[in-house]
């Protein structure tokens, strides 16, 4: 397969309950690298947009889309749809990448990013992007929106659940400890929240800016079940969204281990490469990489 | 035009009992209505609802950003969220919810906004809320509802609920006179021409719309025709009515529980800047923060009076009258 066919294609859907193979692993982690690849391409193209945080998430997309999320791309607007809140809307380049190869638009206009006219904005907007809930880009939001989602959900007597991803530098803000307050007290069970804790953030690391550690003790102590994983293993990605689906009467946080710039030897756990734009050598290097680092889950 | 004002005016009773009464009884009708508050439901009386509906009521605690998120969650579920919390904090601490989300994300959710204007009054400054029109009447896709009796909170509540997107219900706290006859039948986005006159028109909204309508009583003694239109609706307003006015009355008061900077009358006066320029007064409160003490009396003192009204209509008649001499000379 040719690199423009693999980012141009729709991808398969392996259908939400069935157990994971090797084969289903390997092919899923290989797309999460095309998928930065096509990202990279935005971005360079553009000359705007943020690499970092959209690589430390690219596996856990593609998992929740290609997998575990029941949705119908045929029908955004579905009443029983899970829910999806993309909290840390800077990253939206890979949102956009993975709703488009699994068909809520054509992936041609992945080229058309943060342009005039475009329908998909610098952050998400649901009115503009088919697949997309809710606004995002003011971080912190997506624990209490989420929140408000499962109750929804609850009170219609619907299986359907709220997944939210957050990124760990929204944990600085206080609406985000709101809507944990939120969720345990309501004993929120169709409520996950993911959160990705690729451990930098625009000016610095975490641990600089604003510790957050130990931060699964923290959601513990606010009554939410917590699973840690490391959040580049497909795998463990699946084990611990079917593992939150299993969980009564709390919310969950799965606590992903990510790493920022994931995919590009010199992009990762850089501060710099939150918003950073890479010129062209450093464009063709990271290419080179993420072509690499597909060619690994080659089968 | 049937006679809407009671005449003596009626009985005074609380607005916010007037509003909790309102929301239970629409949801009895309004199975997808859902509340939620921020620990002020025993100020606001949507303790009431809690009571008849404790299924679909959500206390979320002292957290008006969560307050607004969680709403936009279950607005998204096809519910239609109903917040409640003092009006001054919607406008300042979950402004940031309310634009993104509301407004910019065209949440279904109504706001509904206790403690208005003055009307907490012996809480102080950092309760009253003065600039909450004029913060949210900027975000686009917002509809700010300003009742000014408890019938008018019954028949517009309904309606607040009916109209798709974010809308701002802004609702005083204290006892109100009854104003209006039964007869009364507001529409969202409609002012309501309630007494005629060709000399000027005062423009009022909220619990200022019983005192334009003294102040027109005082004026009328005194031989001047004052138009009064409610403008319960401040956004989006009623500017083909402001240029009618503007048109056959050639001067405009606003009077509004309010800073004089960005609500009623600043809407005002952009239409009429755009449209059909004429003398024009603002009453509100000036650009200053405010104090504590009885209700009546700080109205009194921060300009929000009949007799304020009164002086305002013969400064702007004077500028009126100075207009059409310099016309009368410029044409001779």
């Amino acid at each position: 397969m040719t690199q423009s066919e693999a980012v141009g294609a729709v991808g398969n859907v392996y259908p939400y309950g069935i157990r994971h193979t090797p084969e289903m692993i390997a092919d899923l982690s290989r797309r999460a690298y095309e998928y930065r690849l096509q990202v990279l391409r935005m971005v360079y193209g553009r000359k705007s947009g943020h690499l970092g945080g959209a690589f430390s998430i690219a596996e856990i997309l593609t998992a929740l889309y290609f997998h575990h999320l029941r949705i119908d791309p045929s029908q955004p607007q579905w009443p029983e749809r899970d829910r999806l809140v993309f909290s840390k809307g800077h990253a939206c380049a890979m949102l956009y990448t993975v709703l488009a190869h699994r068909g809520f638009f054509p992936v041609e206009e992945l080229s058309t990013f943060r342009s005039l006219d475009s329908r998909l904005q610098g952050h998400p907007e649901p009115a503009k992007t088919p697949g997309v809930e809710v606004p995002a880009g003011p971080l912190g939001h997506g624990v209490a929106i989420g929140a408000g989602m499962a109750l929804a959900a609850r009170m219609a007597g619907s299986r359907r659940r709220a997944y939210v991803i957050i990124g760990d530098g929204e944990l600085d803000s206080g609406v985000i400890w709101e809507g944990l307050l939120v969720g345990a007290k309501f004993g929120l069970n169709h409520l996950a929240v993911i959160l990705d804790y690729n451990g930098v953030q625009q000016t610095g690391t975490t641990a600089h800016v604003m510790p957050t550690e130990p931060i699964a003790d923290k959601w513990a102590a606010f009554n939410w079940h917590t699973i840690e994983i490391h959040g580049h293993n497909m795998a463990e990605i699946l084990d611990a969204l079917d593992h939150a689906d299993e969980v009564h009467g709390r919310p969950v946080v799965v606590i992903a281990r990510t790493t920022k710039g994931k995919g590009v030897s010199f992009m990762e756990n850089s501060p710099y490469w939150h918003g950073g734009i890479p010129d062209q050598q450093q464009y063709h290097a990271a290419a080179a990489e993420l072509e690499q680092g597909a060619r690994q889950w080659q089968i | 035009m049937a006679n809407l004002i009671r005449n003596p005016f009626g009985e005074a009773l609380p607005m916010r009992k007037a509003y909790g009464d309102a929301l239970v009884e629409l949801g009895r009708s309004r199975t997808d209505m859902v509340v939620l508050s921020a620990d002020v439901s025993s100020s606001d009386f949507s303790n009431l609802f809690e009571a008849a509906f404790p299924d679909r009521f959500f206390n979320v605690g002292i957290a008006e950003p969560a307050l607004v998120d969680v709403a936009v969650g279950l607005a998204n579920g096809g519910l239609v969220p109903v917040a409640n919390t003092f009006a001054f904090l919607f406008a300042t601490r979950a402004l940031e919810m309310v634009r993104t989300h509301l407004c910019y994300g065209k949440a279904n959710v109504k706001l509904a906004g206790t403690y208005a204007g003055l009307s907490d009054s012996f809480d102080g400054p950092t309760h009253h809320s003065i600039t909450d029109i004029a913060i949210l009447r900027s975000l686009p896709n917002m509809t700010i509802v300003v009742p000014a009796d408890p019938l008018a909170v019954a028949k517009l509540l309904p309606q607040v609920v009916e109209t798709r997107g974010p809308v701002y219900f802004r609702i005083c706290r204290n006892e109100v006179p009854r104003i209006f006859e039964a007869a009364y039948q507001p529409e969202i986005g409609k002012g309501i021409v309630l007494a005629n006159g060709s000399d000027a028109t005062v423009m009022a909204c909220g619990v200022m719309v019983a005192k334009a309508i003294q102040a027109a009583a005082a004026l009328a003694r005194e031989g001047v025709a004052v138009r009064v239109v409610e403008m319960h609706t401040i956004k989006p307003l009623d500017t083909a009515l402001v240029e009618r006015c503007a048109r056959e009355t050639g001067a405009i008061v606003t009077v509004e529980e309010h800073s004089v900077i960005g609500g009623l009358g600043g809407a005002v006066a952009e239409t009429l800047a755009d449209r059909a320029p004429v003398p024009m007064e603002r009453i509100g409160i000036a650009d200053t923060f405010t104090e504590s003490g009885p209700y009546e009396d700080l109205l009194r003192k921060y300009g929000l009076s009949a007799e304020a009204v009164v002086d305002a209509v013969h400064r702007v008649l004077a500028r009126k009258c100075a207009n059409d001499a310099r016309e009368v000379a410029v044409r001779r």
